[in-house]
């Protein structure tokens, strides 16, 4: 692939697409825009979500873990969690503005039962809480803070969530 | 000012959600179906976070306080316990029947998809639960 396909990958790069961009030969071409295709806004993506959870905890002092600030916000302090609320509006606007401005759209995704769904929710809702901390709190600043507790509660959810999803697709054959 | 700051880091958060594709919860799923068609995305999605906060947070914690508050609010439990891992199961297998963690599960919310509406719903209600249930074993 080199340099040329990496390029190519470049103006590729979600956000900034090029859909013209000249592609030859076309085999290799399309292996090199593939993998970049996949890796490049990934990396930009939590290159951003490493950025916000430095911001805030640099500005604010705050673990930047989505279910420890919905608690903040849920449990009633008068005035004082606020800033739990207003990081959720931004939470909550976010992808409009992105897909406003930065060439990314809605998700579509395949439909799941109402059961699974509302049994889902309940399982991550309580789960989060009762381990304090989700992929954002526990992956992102825990790991970050090279935190014990951390580092062993991502590898159990991961674990627990590909044991989940093998039995689901591969045993069951449910999608 | 610190609001405005919170209202910043939720912004930047939700937009890196929006850009990996984290939002889109069969992408998750395929990160997560290790021995089916995988997709790796989610751990670059990880791991750039991870790069950046690894570097950050060693730099910012050496400081004795944030630039805006007094002190910094740091968990302050250390050791292991089991409620920790059991709440990291029970949230793992949540994570692989539909594919969201609650941070890209509220980031779509204002799409108004009536699926994820109800999840949501739904894990405001285990959110609750658990901290009923907490309050009342502790």
């Amino acid at each position: 692939m080199g340099l040329y396909g990496f390029s190519i990958g470049l103006v590729r790069w979600q956000g900034f697409v090029y859909k013209s961009s000249p592609c030859f030969p076309v085999d290799k071409c399309d292996l090199a825009m593939l993998s970049f295709d996949v890796i490049l806004p990934a990396l930009l993506g939590g290159v951003l979500i490493g950025l916000s959870a430095s911001v805030l905890l640099l500005f604010n002092g705050r673990i930047m873990g989505v279910c420890g600030i919905l608690n903040q916000a849920i449990s009633f302090k008068g005035g004082e969690n606020l800033w739990a609320w207003l990081f959720l509006v931004g939470l909550l606007i976010g992808p409009l503005v992105s897909d406003a401005f930065l060439g990314t759209s809605q998700p579509m995704f395949e439909e799941r039962t109402f059961l699974v769904t509302v049994i889902a929710g309940l399982l991550v809702g309580f789960g989060t809480s009762l381990g304090s901390g989700c992929t954002s709190g526990h992956g992102v600043c825990g790991i970050g803070r090279l935190s014990q507790r951390s580092i062993v509660s991502v590898a159990v959810f991961m674990l627990a969530a590909m044991v989940t999803v093998y039995l689901f697709r591969q045993v069951l054959g449910a999608e | 000012m610190r609001n405005i700051i919170a209202l910043l880091a939720g912004l930047i958060f939700s937009i890196g959600l929006a850009q990996s594709e984290m939002i889109n919860p069969d992408r998750v799923l395929g990160f997560l179906d290790v021995l089916g068609a995988w997709d790796p995305a989610l751990a670059f999605v990880l791991g750039g976070a991870v790069m950046v906060t690894v570097v950050t947070f060693r730099f910012i914690l050496k400081r004795t306080h944030p630039l805006l508050d007094k002190e910094f609010y740091l968990p302050t439990k250390e050791s292991l316990d089991a409620t920790l891992i059991i709440g990291a199961i029970i949230f793992g297998v949540g994570w692989g029947l539909y594919g969201y963690c609650p941070g890209p599960a509220l980031a779509a919310i204002l799409y108004f998809e009536p699926s994820n509406i109800l999840f949501v719903l739904s894990l405001l209600v285990g959110t609750v639960a658990a901290r009923k249930w907490v309050s009342r074993h502790a």
